[in-house]
């Protein structure tokens, strides 16, 4: 092929076909999705939040490590129960020129806490806020919340002047048929300036040279792409037309890896996979629900060979879970997170015993919205139909089975969750471990009620002293481990791929690419 | 004629409105878009008040109604996915699919054409053969196949075209043109031809199968006799007699090419319409999707007036019979 190309090339050249001559600083990034909108407000994809992150930013931020530090706010300290004060950082301008206040934050949060704002539920305690001066601003909750800095992390700070200039300091609202000014225009704080954006088509920035922060990054412009089918990201990866892709399918890794002008970024993320019951005390189909027995949910526990789909299904790239969460997560610990072996005979005996031979039910699934995941519930239905039960699969486009499971119509069901952007277990716990009461169990679609759980859950969520609340947070896991209330399966892996144009890029738990930190290759 | 334009366009409206009828009737199957649209703490009993806001807990017979009624106004809402004007999201997309199509349709035609000939003529020779069985893979093999086969070897392996994308592309007030910029034409190389290769083999054995029957008919045996250059008679006269069923075939295939570039568009990540539905109906974006239904539906339509008007223009027998 080289000779061949060689001879070509000098064909090519009288032809004249142009090289987009590309500076050195700049990062062409095919991406495996488009963002939805340039507002962050709108509803909380998580990537287009990190791909915004570029633009906005918010009080505070994760640093490499994943802990929190200070951004737009430099300091904070909390007043009473549900006063927090935020001493916000001088000398940031916005990308318009306009200096940063406490007037910025709070017209922020209350387009972020309005009743149509999509992004409301990401800021739970919130009531309202005050301006002290120009640098102090005064957050009031409806209560105890040890975790605000955490969702703050989230939410990304506007100018006061520019929203209400053009309009848009209520958010955008889809049902009213309206479209939003920041929907297609941005104006933040953040390290890089939207320059030109084409939905569905290409996004440009550029380097915000009047960044408050010390750029250690030498992009000076992201050039981004979504290319959404990934063969054609692979083929735009090795022809040398891109140089980062965030989402590199794990099929053609080992391809991505030979080729020389490739490196391949692998790591296991923050998401871990499960499986969950319908606990009502009937299934769908009105049969009495056998899942209520936990001898049935061990069972299937042990019929599921963990290992085996990490090295068949996922190519050895998964990393086996035994709990619910990762161990970046607040609240993990070691001894929790022993798999649960697996045991074919221990299975069948369990079985027996509840009686559960030939036992027909459905595992509802989606295609592709975690990594792999047809091929992980058609290896489980495998596995479980080994053990003597009969499932079968129930797979649809995640439009359609999205809704039969959070409707509790689902005997069992494929779970994801990657605690963010909260990065606390507390997250998982409220939202799905806790009943579908109160704020909580958004996500509890089998509909589980366990009184002691949501009594340390509730305790957790207005305790300050951090070991205590992690205590608390730790017995739940603890028990619903032994109840067996969801199957853990793994984390997820994460692959991005670089061009050797990219010197170093930093790949976090989280997935998220963060280009201020990237230095491309002289 | 103008009763007859009349009669075609009532004739169109109907039809939009049967499919915009059935697209609503599918649409309770393709998922709940409220699921895909709020955030991941947003409780139920908002998730229900977002849903009566957009109007999605009315029966279907209400929602086609009020649908109707806009669509009629000129208003087919805003994407749930985009939160962009519908009309605006087809009319930038539009011209993306109908620039792929029409090089599509005419690199079909360029090539199509001499080559059904060339079969025709030299029926039995050892080329005619090799092609018209390499012409069976054209029809075979899936346009995606095609597709990610040809990225891999002018793209990747020899690096001349792009893999994906439109390239610079030039506003001409509502239209979007790649055609006049280099980037542009180099990008629409790839997809167009990968979208051609199925036209290719149709118009190829259709130009043949009539040009075979036309060689055997008594003008040509005359004119073979009258020592006419071989060259002339099937240029110019036999080819002439196979033309009208080739352009009417092409005309009517617009319609079909527009439906396959849907799939040759997401593997080149082409901006057109047929992306755009795919991304809908992955996002349960039903404005998106029903607009979309409704305009693809009208194409249709129109293409096959305006294949029936031509009809009515060249061969007097049809026009009596309508005018």
């Amino acid at each position: 092929m080289s000779k061949l190309r060689t001879r070509l090339l000098t064909g090519i050249a009288a032809v004249g076909l142009s090289t987009v001559a590309v500076s050195a600083e700049t990062i062409r990034w095919g991406g495996s999705t488009d963002l939805n909108s340039l507002d962050p407000y709108s509803y909380g994809s998580t990537f287009t939040l990190s791909f915004l992150n570029h633009v906005y930013e918010g009080l505070v931020r994760y640093d490499a490590d994943l802990e929190i530090e200070p951004a737009l706010a430099e300091s904070w300290e909390i007043i009473s129960d549900s006063v927090w004060r935020f001493h916000l950082r001088e000398g940031v301008t916005f990308h318009n020129g306009a200096d940063f206040t406490a007037e910025d934050v709070l017209a922020s949060l209350t387009r972020v806490s309005h009743e149509d704002s999509p992004l409301r539920g990401n800021l739970p305690a919130y009531v309202s806020a005050e301006v002290v001066d120009d640098y102090t601003i005064d957050i009031n909750l409806n209560g105890a919340y040890p975790l605000l800095l955490n969702d703050l992390t989230n939410i990304f700070i506007f100018d006061a002047d520019w929203l209400r200039d053009n309009g848009a300091e209520l958010p955008t609202d889809v049902a009213a048929g309206v479209e939003g000014y920041a929907t297609f225009n941005a104006n933040g704080t953040g390290p890089f300036v939207i320059e030109e954006r084409v939905p569905d088509s290409r996004t440009e920035m550029v380097v915000n040279p009047g960044w408050w922060d010390t750029p250690v990054h030498n992009v000076s412009r992201i050039e981004f792409t979504p290319i959404q089918s990934a063969a054609t990201r692979v083929a735009a990866l090795l022809s040398g037309e891109i140089d980062f892709v965030e989402g590199a399918p794990i099929q053609d890794l080992p391809r991505l890896q030979a080729a020389p002008n490739v490196e391949v970024i692998e790591g296991s993320s923050l998401r871990t996979i499960m499986f969950g019951f319908n606990r009502q005390p009937n299934l769908a189909d009105g049969r009495e629900n056998p899942f209520n027995d936990s001898r049935l949910r061990w069972a299937i526990a042990h019929a599921i060979d963990v290992a085996l789909i990490r090295d068949r299904v996922m190519r050895g790239s998964s990393r086996v879970a035994g709990t619910l969460i990762a161990p970046q997560i607040p609240g993990y610990t070691e001894e929790l997170d022993e798999p649960i072996p697996f045991d074919l005979e221990r299975a069948q005996e369990l079985i027996a015993e509840v009686g559960a031979e030939g036992l027909a039910f459905e595992l509802s699934c989606a295609f592709d919205l975690w990594v792999n995941e047809e091929e992980i519930c058609s290896a489980v239905i495998s596995m479980l139909t080994r053990a003597g039960l009969a499932p079968a699969l129930d797979i649809a486009p995640r439009a359609v089975i999205s809704p039969k499971m959070t409707n509790g119509q689902s005997d069992m069901f494929i779970f994801g969750w990657a605690n963010e952007p909260m990065l606390d277990s507390f997250s998982i716990l409220l939202q799905a471990v806790h009943s579908a009461s109160g704020n909580g169990g958004v996500f509890n679609w089998g509909g589980w009620h366990y009184p002691e759980w949501d009594d340390l859950i509730q305790r957790a969520a207005v305790e300050l002293d951090r070991d205590t609340r992690l205590g608390y947070q730790t017995e739940v896991l603890r028990q619903a481990r032994e109840e067996m209330l969801f199957v853990p399966l793994h984390q997820q892996p994460m692959a991005w791929a670089v061009s050797d144009r990219v010197e170093y890029v930093l790949q976090q738990a989280d997935n998220k690419p963060r280009h201020w930190l990237t230095r491309m290759a002289d | 004629m103008i009763v007859f334009l009349i009669k075609r366009l009532a004739n169109a409206a109907l039809v939009m409105l049967v499919v915009a009828l059935m697209a609503f009737m599918i649409f309770r199957f393709v998922g709940d878009p409220v699921e895909l649209m709020v955030n991941e703490q947003t409780t139920q009993a908002e998730r229900d008040a977002l849903r009566s806001r957009l109007g999605l807990d009315q029966p279907v017979m209400v929602q086609y109604a009020r649908f109707v009624l806009n669509a009629m106004q000129g208003d087919f809402g805003i994407s749930y996915r985009n939160q962009q004007s519908v009309m605006a999201l087809i009319a930038e997309r539009f011209p993306a699919t109908m620039e792929l199509v029409l090089l599509a349709t005419l690199i079909s035609l360029v090539v199509g054409v001499p080559l059904g000939v060339i079969t025709a003529i030299h029926r039995g020779r050892w080329f005619s053969e090799s092609l018209q069985f390499l012409s069976i893979i054209g029809v075979s093999l899936p346009s995606f196949v095609i597709g990610i086969l040809l990225i891999l070897v002018f793209a990747v392996s020899l690096g001349w075209l792009p893999a994906f994308g439109r390239g610079e592309v030039v506003q001409l007030g509502w239209w979007s043109t790649g055609l006049l910029t280099h980037s542009g034409r180099m990008a629409i190389i790839l997809p167009a031809v990968a979208l051609s290769f199925y036209q290719i083999t149709l118009v190829m054995r259709l130009v043949r199968a009539e040009m075979l029957e036309v060689l055997r008919s008594d003008f040509v045996k005359f004119a073979r006799a009258r020592g006419v250059p071989a060259r002339l008679i099937h240029y110019r006269h036999a080819l002439r007699n196979c033309l009208m069923p080739v352009v009417t075939m092409t005309a009517m295939n617009i319609g079909a090419l527009i439906a396959f570039a849907l799939v040759t568009e997401t593997v080149f990540q082409w901006p057109g319409m047929g992306l755009l539905f795919i991304q809908a109906v992955t996002f349960a974006d039903i404005p998106v999707m029903a607009a979309y239904l409704v305009i693809v539906s009208f194409i249709f339509v129109a293409l096959n007036t305006i294949v029936d008007i031509a009809y009515a223009i060249i061969d007097p027998r049809l026009r009596d019979a309508n005018g």
